[in-house]
């Protein structure tokens, strides 16, 4: 079993992902922020890659995409970031968009992703149709693919997500890109139904899930919760690193009680 | 072998290896159904006959074939000018804008949304809305709200809301950027006009479909004969694909004409077939400007509606199977250009066409005697501003 299968089995609550910018505030201190949400609780990490282009980020996490990246992010320090992040013990999943990874290769990707320890792969600009050679090259590489499904996918289409076997499923709580809402999305029970109802596949959800209310909301209806925008917003906040780690600690310690 | 032109894309919507869909999840069905809607009203001869009365009535088609004499004369080239300057907003971009709005009134959606670069396409999606009772947004980068004031507030006059983009660098590859995400939160009740040959299938498709209507008329006007040489600006490239496509596979040359702006060599441009790899950029896979790590980098150009990294996926897939050629004209040559066609014909062209007549220019010698078929996209009154600025 996968380290982020295991992960989804052997806990008896929904999962706690954070999603952060890798470089923030800079590359040398990035891994500082990500040990203090593993001290507070997180199970697990998504790590966004700065990109130039980031489509289905809205305007905080674009933001930190500029801030990493005007703070010297490139694709060596960024992997770097990721190699330390996956040294921490908890299963790591690299954030980025189709274009950097085509650029690479695919299969040369993965291996690399193999390499610094990393456990999985989410492109939100990669649906099914376009997923072909990355679902290849992940399964040689022993890299879990994340495919999403959406309040718009239909019964279909949400079967043949299923069927590509993903990682795990990541389902679009509301429409829109991601950033924090004031509530949790009407759609969100409905999808989650759909997903059940025709998958074993675990379920994570994320997009406009910020607070420990909405946390606490949805924690039955997923095996995993991503909060990304509402903690990069603290980061982004926060004057200096060492103040953005602290932020970050209350921030998942509260995200990580509503799980309980 | 002969190259030939595809009908229309594959299933994946690629022309070749160019094309695709790499679109967020929640626009995946929004694509689906509008490749459905799209080719059910396309074969729909009502659908067409409506359309039609549009392009008559509205926009005022067929536009002018003209023959440039002075310039032809000048040059020694035989130039043959399509008048889409004259086209109801001052270009081609209405052509594909009220195609798309009346797709959008028959697919029952009551809002649209628009990206622009030199606002022309904004302007002209906020008159198709204004004319069809659509509510409409236009996303635009703060650096063309600036060097295209008038066109903001043409839009404005026409009860569009204009939101400014500041991301980035505040250019056209922001606003569609924009317009996507906007379309990602709204998409049950929007649509989206995308401007040009770009993004996910079947928009490429679709505004081909809707701009060959240039290249068509240009053949009933030459009344049998042809042009040598076919040659349009290249930003996009809608309005080179509208002016090629119906020539391409045949004995014509085609020649579009990217960005050069400072210079291929200053890394100041927007020339992405010339200068560019392949690569995926607002769902489509294409030439692209980008650097090693594949971080997509800025275009650099005097006219607002060439300043984009990329370029329509079909143009890459002309290039690469030798259907067209690509080659590229500076600011400082277009600048020239807008002068020599003003002074020689009284037509005062936009910075975009401009790069076409600067190409012809730049290649008279090698031209000499022949006939050149030049799309003459836009009129020129929304960048005197620029022009002005230049010239202190």
């Amino acid at each position: 079993m996968t380290p982020i299968r295991e992960m989804f089995a052997t806990l008896e609550r929904a999962a706690l992902l954070p999603y952060l910018t890798a470089g923030l505030p800079t590359p040398a201190d990035s891994i500082d922020l990500f040990r203090a949400m593993v001290d507070a609780g997180a199970d697990a990490f998504e790590v966004g890659i700065p990109y130039s282009d980031p489509l289905m980020d809205g305007p905080v996490i674009m933001r930190a995409s500029e801030v990493a990246l005007a703070a010297g992010t490139d694709a060596t320090r960024a992997w770097a970031v990721l190699e330390q992040v996956a040294g921490l013990g908890k299963p790591t999943l690299a954030m980025t968009y189709a274009n950097p990874v085509m650029q690479a290769g695919w299969e040369a990707y993965c291996r690399r992703l193999s390499g610094v320890g990393a456990a999985g792969i989410i492109i939100p600009d990669l649906p099914l149709e376009e997923a072909g050679p990355l679902l290849e090259a992940g399964i040689a590489a022993g890299v879990g693919v994340v495919l999403f499904v959406s309040p718009t996918t239909d019964p279909d289409r949400l079967r043949r997500v299923a069927q590509a076997d993903p990682e795990f499923i990541y389902g679009v709580s509301d429409l829109g890109v991601t950033g924090e809402r004031q509530a949790v999305s009407e759609h969100v029970v409905g999808l989650s139904a759909r997903v059940r109802a025709v998958t074993e596949v675990p379920l994570v959800l994320g997009v406009g899930i910020s607070t420990p209310e909405q946390v606490q909301a949805v924690r039955q209806l997923a095996d995993g919760v991503i909060v990304g925008t509402a903690l990069v917003r603290r980061v982004l906040e926060a004057t200096n690193a060492q103040e953005a780690a602290r932020a970050l600690f209350d921030a998942v310690r509260d995200l990580r009680t509503a799980l309980e | 072998m002969i190259p030939r032109r595809l009908d229309r894309p594959d299933e994946a919507g690629r022309f070749g290896e160019f094309g695709g869909r790499f679109a967020p999840e929640t626009l995946m069905p929004a694509l689906a159904e509008l490749e459905r809607e799209f080719e059910s009203a396309w074969s729909d001869p009502d659908f067409r006959a409506e359309l039609n009365r549009w392009l008559s009535s509205f926009v005022g088609r067929p536009t002018p074939l003209q023959e440039a004499r002075r310039l032809s004369k000048q040059l020694g080239v035989r130039i043959l000018l399509k008048r889409e300057d004259l086209a109801h907003t001052g270009a081609h971009k209405i052509n594909n804008a009220v195609g798309q709005a009346l797709l959008a009134h028959r697919m029952g959606k009551p809002r649209v949304i628009a990206e622009t670069g030199a606002g022309q396409h904004g302007v002209a999606a906020a008159t198709a809305a204004a004319a069809l009772g659509l509510e409409c947004s236009v996303y635009m980068g703060v650096v063309d709200i600036e060097r295209q004031a008038l066109n903001v507030q043409r839009m404005e006059l026409l009860g569009t809301e204009v939101v400014p983009v500041a991301a980035g660098a505040g250019t056209l590859k922001d606003a569609v950027s924009e317009a996507m995400r906007d379309w990602v939160r709204t998409v049950e009740r929007t649509h989206y006009i995308i401007g040009s040959v770009v993004g996910p299938h079947p928009f490429p498709w679709m505004v081909r479909e809707l701009q060959r209507v240039i290249g068509e008329e240009c053949i009933d006007q030459l009344g049998g004969e042809m042009p040598d040489l076919v040659v349009a600006s290249v930003g996009g490239g809608s309005n080179s694909m509208g002016i090629f496509y119906p020539f391409a596979g045949g004995e014509v040359e085609l020649v579009g004409v990217e960005a050069a702006g400072e210079g291929i060599d200053s890394g100041r441009h927007g020339a992405s077939i010339s200068a560019g790899r392949p690569g995926v950029l607002h769902g489509t896979r294409t030439y692209l400007l980008q650097d090693a790590d594949g971080q997509v980098q800025e275009a650099h150009s005097i006219s607002a509606g060439l300043d984009y990294p990329g370029v329509g996926p079909e143009h890459a897939y002309f290039n690469d199977s030798g259907l067209a050629t690509y080659d590229s004209a500076s600011d400082l040559e277009a600048l020239a250009a807008v002068d020599l066609l003003a002074h020689t014909e009284g037509i005062i062209p936009a910075l975009e066409s401009a790069h076409a007549i600067a190409w012809v220019s730049r290649n008279a010698s090698r031209l000499a005697g022949k006939t050149v078929l030049l799309n003459l996209s836009g009129r020129g009154d929304k960048d005197l501003q620029t022009i002005a600025g230049r010239r202190q």
